[in-house]
């Protein structure tokens, strides 16, 4: 190991897109293998740094990765990127560096850098060991970790090893790696979206010949997957090492597209380092930090290091979610009826159902579901899921809710990024779950013939659990800070994300309909919008599932609701617009005992989209007896405000939609908007301040699962939560929600928000629905009204000088660029409601600036 | 203030001249043709350098209206009028001390041949420019600016497609040819067009006079700030002219086409009069040009007082009187 280099390390050629020729230098290990090494880094020297990042590359990367996290780094940070001796512009050594000989390097190298103060380790791929053996040996000045797409043990199922293994085959792999330059160009490749050629040719800048790639190879070759394996036992013992890091503050960073170091692993290090916060930036792959905004991450998180990121928590001792059930666990009412088409029904009591429950939990730990798994629930509402749920609960486990309206392609991505390791199912959804590779060990809601098992792939259904669970000893339940839920937004922007729920907050969220409806025993419940299906269980009332189709709520019909109110003598009917809409249309078809069954109801509830006010008003005239209102919120946190029928007709119009008076228990506050539309003002509640909507309060969500750039950000400050929505408090006090955030066009002379424009334009007797969106740079934005005519046209056009004249009419002072008319205006899937202005704005953009009229 | 307006006969020029005598500054004018207006007139051709210095001697200020705009002929001639013209107003203007000087100028002088969304000023540059006038436009601009000094303060003002009541130019040609049913829409007519209302871009010739002092060596882009969609601007000023709108489309290809080949046409017949399209009016008519007039009205201190509603309500007025 004496040997010289075989060629010396050097500095970068100049003008590699994005590097500063003052980041490069040359240190000297002088001890390493007895004659010295020299290294190429990238530092960006800061002087007394309050910390300072070690970042460490793959294979067959250099520090190059790096530069967005120098050019990010504040003032106080110090950024060291280090290129491996072998790689990037360091010195080729010609010995072979296998993993324990490569910590050793690196620890030499801090030595002679004199890196004392904290040290936050940020690494990617085979980086990752390596750092990681570090931070094992300098636990004292370790202040972070950050690991992105790496792995320190190969998990069952990765399809990794095969692969490795393939590149290694005699031939493959010295071709592949040293003789030409196939194995970054591949790596290059994996990379979304596609870096420019400038960043292509800049990965490529240090390894151009095949004498500069032979540890290329080596690295490929030094990866264990055999106990055998020279660097196994290194590998090993770096795994094994985690354990001690476990306090460590740890974020891991990962792109889920990567075909190597796929979302098993992330799992993997999840499982080692339980504490570590995560963010999957879904649609990036290999590359992290070529492929996503990882310096955003990074300093965000090592921002807010040392603070105390706990949100507040509440004092009240809550009973938990299954108290109800516990309570009436030997009583023979009615808890869930489920009616079927021709007045066929079926139901369950109180007594059945927990019963019920506690065997289906025992045949869930009879099947290996341990404390903190995730059961992704692919059931309608009704008994099974109400089941379901409650077993998951009692069998340490966490449901995870998705959702039909997101598509089988929403639906596979948000399970995905739930890590379910089980899946209950309706057969239907099982034989998607099969076929679309969706993750989870399966079981199905029925029994089912062998075939439909061979289908489906399901190893036991619920009654199969039922027999198994049978005397089984339940584990301790879960605590009120333990996960008791995973829902989903919309995603009406990008993938659905998806939001994380403890036992308290449920709890809370229990308790705060309960106290803003006065709900008691002598309630019972209509659940005609699925996510408020499990609440009358929750809440200790019977509850029905009227005959309707999930996936379609349009399709709940007067007669189907009468005939729900009828079967438990209901008095709150929880449903969705597009229900109630539905409901009106078809009262004329109720008999005179149906009506009569209306007359029960005493409260009408729309939720889970805005609701027009001629829709509530035409639903509550088929329930004469019931008040209707309707929740505003959202996934993370509802109910915020409620709003009744004859409140909303005493407000009027105004600007937005008056969605009511802040819950008991919930604080609200705007969050002024700038010129730019950023939401930047401190929090207040004074009359008339547009901003964002900023929400506290207990049954708020507990975070985003796996996202912790988007976690952050929407809580700010902590413990709040930054809804997206814009509005501002009238002067009594009500809140008014005025668009989501992206939607605010900024105009020269102000912001200007869409709802309050949209709904008056569309109160024109030719117009049937409008839109508002901006054109044009941030700032300085022109608006724009995009409607849709009663008569309907066949291809998009301006608006008649007659129509714009009108328009402007009502809009002004806001001055309107343009007015389109469209055949169709874009809705989102789930609802079936809210406006895609987003993409109306694009469409729109392009038109205006002399593009092609096409369809939105 | 003593201030010499040149090239009055134009409306716009016209315009300026009469809002300075309102407010009681004391005005002389610059032209080739008696303007019809009562004040100290010197009647000549900016070329003409001799001409250009006597009627300067003895002014404060001067706001150079003068200039050749057309979408076709000779770079000569738009040599002469804007580049030569320029010089010898703004040369003037420094040996008599005339002590603030507003150069009007075009936001063609920095063009570049794609839409403009939302678009700041941008710098002159007489290499980028499409057609003689923008680029004899662009090299004044660049003379006017370079004049700026500690003695003179120079500021140029480029409004977009000015009209109003009595414009030959935009509204005349608009006008003109709806009557000869041969005035189409280019491309789907929705592309976003910024205008400047006459009365508003006299407003602003004035912010810049009087505020010269503090903007020496600036431009600015000067509009309405209420773009609108072509075809619903043309459709409002044939409307005002109480004819019915065109019904004609043209694609925009075809437009720009046809108007590169009308443009050789003309060339070489020499005539006076303009092709009835060229590729750069066809680019004008069918992509967006808008801009960010946020900058404008804080350096300037103004804000148009007359909206486009309100404009068209007096073009329509101009001709049922």
């Amino acid at each position: 190991m004496t040997e010289g280099p075989v060629s010396s390390a050097t500095l970068p050629p100049h003008g590699l897109q994005g590097l500063k020729s003052e980041w490069s230098r040359l240190v000297t290990t002088s001890g390493l293998d007895d004659i010295g090494r020299t290294w190429h880094i990238l530092d960006n020297g800061v002087q007394d740094p309050k910390i300072t990042l070690l970042c460490v590359h793959g294979n067959p990367t250099w520090s190059y990765l790096w530069r967005d996290l120098l050019v990010e780094a504040s003032e106080d940070i110090r950024v060291i990127a280090i290129d491996h001796l072998d790689m990037g512009f360091s010195e080729r050594t010609g010995t072979v560096r296998r993993l324990s000989q490569r910590i050793d390097d690196l620890s030499a190298l801090t030595d002679e850098l004199e890196l004392t103060g904290p040290v936050v380790t940020v690494a990617h791929d085979w980086g990752g060991p390596i750092s990681l053996g570090w931070a094992e040996r300098h636990v004292g000045q370790l202040a972070g970790i950050v690991l992105m797409n790496t792995a320190v043990h190969q998990p069952a199922g990765s399809p990794a090893p095969s692969l490795i293994r393939a590149v290694r085959l005699p031939g493959v792999l010295k071709n592949l790696c040293e003789t030409t330059p196939a194995f970054i160009r591949g790596t290059m490749a994996l990379s979304r979206p596609r870096p420019s050629k400038a960043v292509r040719d800049a990965y490529e800048a240090p390894y151009l010949g095949r004498g500069r790639r032979a540890a290329i190879a080596t690295f490929v070759e030094d990866i264990p997957l055999s106990e055998d394996h020279p660097s196994s036992s290194t590998l090993d013992a770096v795994a094994a090492g985690l354990t001690d890091l476990e306090d460590v503050p740890t974020l891991l960073l990962w792109g889920p597209s990567d075909p190597v170091f796929s979302d098993l692993y992330l799992q993997d290090f999840e499982e080692r380092l339980p504490n570590a916060s995560v963010h999957r930036f879904v649609g990036a792959s290999h590359l992290t930090p070529e492929d996503a905004d990882v310096a955003s991450a990074v300093y965000s998180w090592i921002g807010q290091l040392g603070t105390d990121g706990q949100p507040l928590t509440t004092e009240a001792v809550q009973e938990p979610l299954w108290s109800a059930i516990e309570r009436r666990a030997t009583d023979q009412d009615v808890a869930i009826v489920e009616m079927g088409p021709d007045g066929a029904s079926r139901s369950v009591t109180f007594a059945e159902f927990s019963n019920d429950v506690e065997r289906v939990a025992g045949g869930l730990v009879e099947l290996g579901v341990v404390r903190g798994d995730r059961i992704a629930m692919l059931v309608p509402p009704g008994i099974d899921l109400a089941v379901s749920i409650f077993a998951t609960w009692w069998a340490g486990a966490v449901p995870v809710l998705a959702d039909a309206g997101f598509g089988l392609r929403g639906m596979g991505r948000a399970l995905r990024s739930a890590d379910a390791g089980f899946v209950i199912g309706i057969p239907k959804a099982l034989a998607a779950a099969r076929t679309m590779r969706w993750p989870g060990i399966r079981i199905s809601t029925g029994p089912m013939s062998s075939a439909q098992q061979r289908l489906t792939g399901s190893v036991a259904s619920l009654d199969d659990l039922r027999d198994r669970g049978r005397g089984v000893t339940l584990p301790t339940r879960p605590g009120p800070n333990d996960d008791a839920g995973v829902g989903f937004t919309s995603g009406s922007t990008g993938p659905a994300k998806g939001v994380t729920y403890t036992h308290h907050q449920l709890q809370a969220q229990r308790d705060a309909l309960v106290r803003l409806y006065s709900i008691d025993a002598s309630d019972s419940l209509v659940a005609a919008f699925g996510p408020f299906a499990l609440f009358g269980t929750l809440m200790g009332i019977p509850s029905v599932v009227p005959d309707m189709k999930v996936t379609s709520p349009g399709s709940l019909t007067a007669n189907a609701l009468a005939n729900a109110i009828a079967a438990i003598d209901a008095t709150l009917v929880f449903a969705s617009p597009a229900a109630l809409s539905n409901v009106a249309a078809t009262a004329g078809e109720l008999s005179s005992d149906q009506a009569a069954a209306m007359a029960n109801a005493r409260l009408l509830l729309s939720a889970g989209a805005p609701v027009p006010v001629e829709t509530l008003r035409a639903a509550a005239a088929v329930l004469p007896n019931a008040q209707a209102h309707t929740p505003y919120g959202m996934t993370e946190v509802m109910p915020v405000a409620d709003i009744s029928l004859a409140e909303i007709d005493t407000v009027g119009v105004g600007e937005g939609v008056c969605v009511g008076y802040p819950v008991e228990g919930v604080d609200v506050a705007i969050s002024a908007i700038d010129e730019h539309g950023s939401a930047v003002g401190a929090l207040t509640s004074d009359t008339g301040v547009l901003g964002e909507v900023c929400i506290r309060a207990t049954h708020m969500r507990d975070g985003y699962d796996k996202l912790w750039l988007t976690e952050h950000y929407a809580s700010q400050p902590v413990g709040w939560h930054r809804s997206g929505d814009v509005g501002h408090f009238d002067d009594e006090g009500r809140l008014w929600i005025e668009g989501r955030i992206g939607h605010v066009v900024t105009t020269p002379v102000g912001p200007v928000t869409p709802v309050g424009i949209e709904h008056a334009v569309s109160l024109l007797e030719d117009v049937e629905l409008a839109a508002v969106v901006g054109v044009g740079p941030v700032g300085t934005q022109q608006t724009v009204v995009v409607l849709t005519l009663v008569e309907g046209v066949r291809r998009p056009s301006l608006a008649d000088e007659d129509l714009a004249d009108r328009v402007r009419e009502i809009t002004h002072p806001v001055d309107i660029a343009a007015v389109l008319v469209v055949a169709a205006l874009p809705v989102d899937k789930r609802h079936n409601s809210k406006i895609d202005r987003t993409r109306i704005a694009a469409w729109a953009e392009n038109v205006l600036s002399g593009g092609r009229m096409g369809r939105i | 203030m003593r201030v010499l307006v040149t090239g009055s006969t134009s409306l716009f020029g016209g315009t300026i001249v009469n809002q300075l005598i309102d407010r009681g500054d004391d005005v002389s004018v610059f032209q080739r043709h008696p303007s019809g207006i009562d004040v100290l007139e010197h009647l000549g051709d900016v070329a003409d350098a001799d001409a250009v210095s006597g009627a300067v001697t003895g002014v404060e200020a001067v706001i150079h209206v003068a200039g050749l705009a057309s979408v076709s002929g000779a770079w000569e001639t738009f040599e002469s009028t804007n580049v030569i013209g320029t010089r010898n107003v703004i040369d003037a203007a420094r040996r008599n001390g005339v002590s603030r000087f507003v150069q009007i100028s075009s936001p063609s002088v920095a063009y570049v041949g794609k839409s403009l969304i939302g678009a700041s000023a941008g710098s002159a540059d007489p290499t980028t420019t499409r057609g003689h006038y923008a680029t004899s436009k662009a090299i004044a601009e660049q003379l006017a600016l370079a004049a700026d000094s500690s003695d003179v303060s120079v500021v140029a003002i480029r409004p977009h497609l000015i009209w109003g009541p009595g414009d030959t130019q935009l509204i005349g040609r608009i006008v003109d040819r709806a009557r000869r049913g041969r005035l189409a829409i280019v491309g789907t007519g929705a592309a976003l067009i910024d205008t400047t209302y006459i009365d508003n871009a006299a407003d602003a010739a004035i912010a810049a006079l009087d505020g010269a002092l503090d903007l020496g060596g600036r431009s600015f882009v000067v509009t309405n700030g209420q773009p609108r969609p072509i075809g619903e601007l043309i459709n409002r000023i044939v409307m005002s002219a109480g004819i019915a709108p065109p019904r004609i489309k043209v694609p925009y290809r075809a437009a720009k086409t046809g108007g590169s080949v009308a443009e050789r046409i003309w060339e070489r017949r020499s005539t006076d009069s303009d092709p009835p399209m060229t590729s750069f009016l066809a680019e004008q008519l069918g992509t967006a040009h808008w801009f960010d007039q946020r900058e404008t009205r804080e350096a300037l201190g103004w804000v148009p007082s007359v909206s486009l509603a309100e404009g068209f309500t007096r073009l329509a007025a101009s001709y049922e009187a």
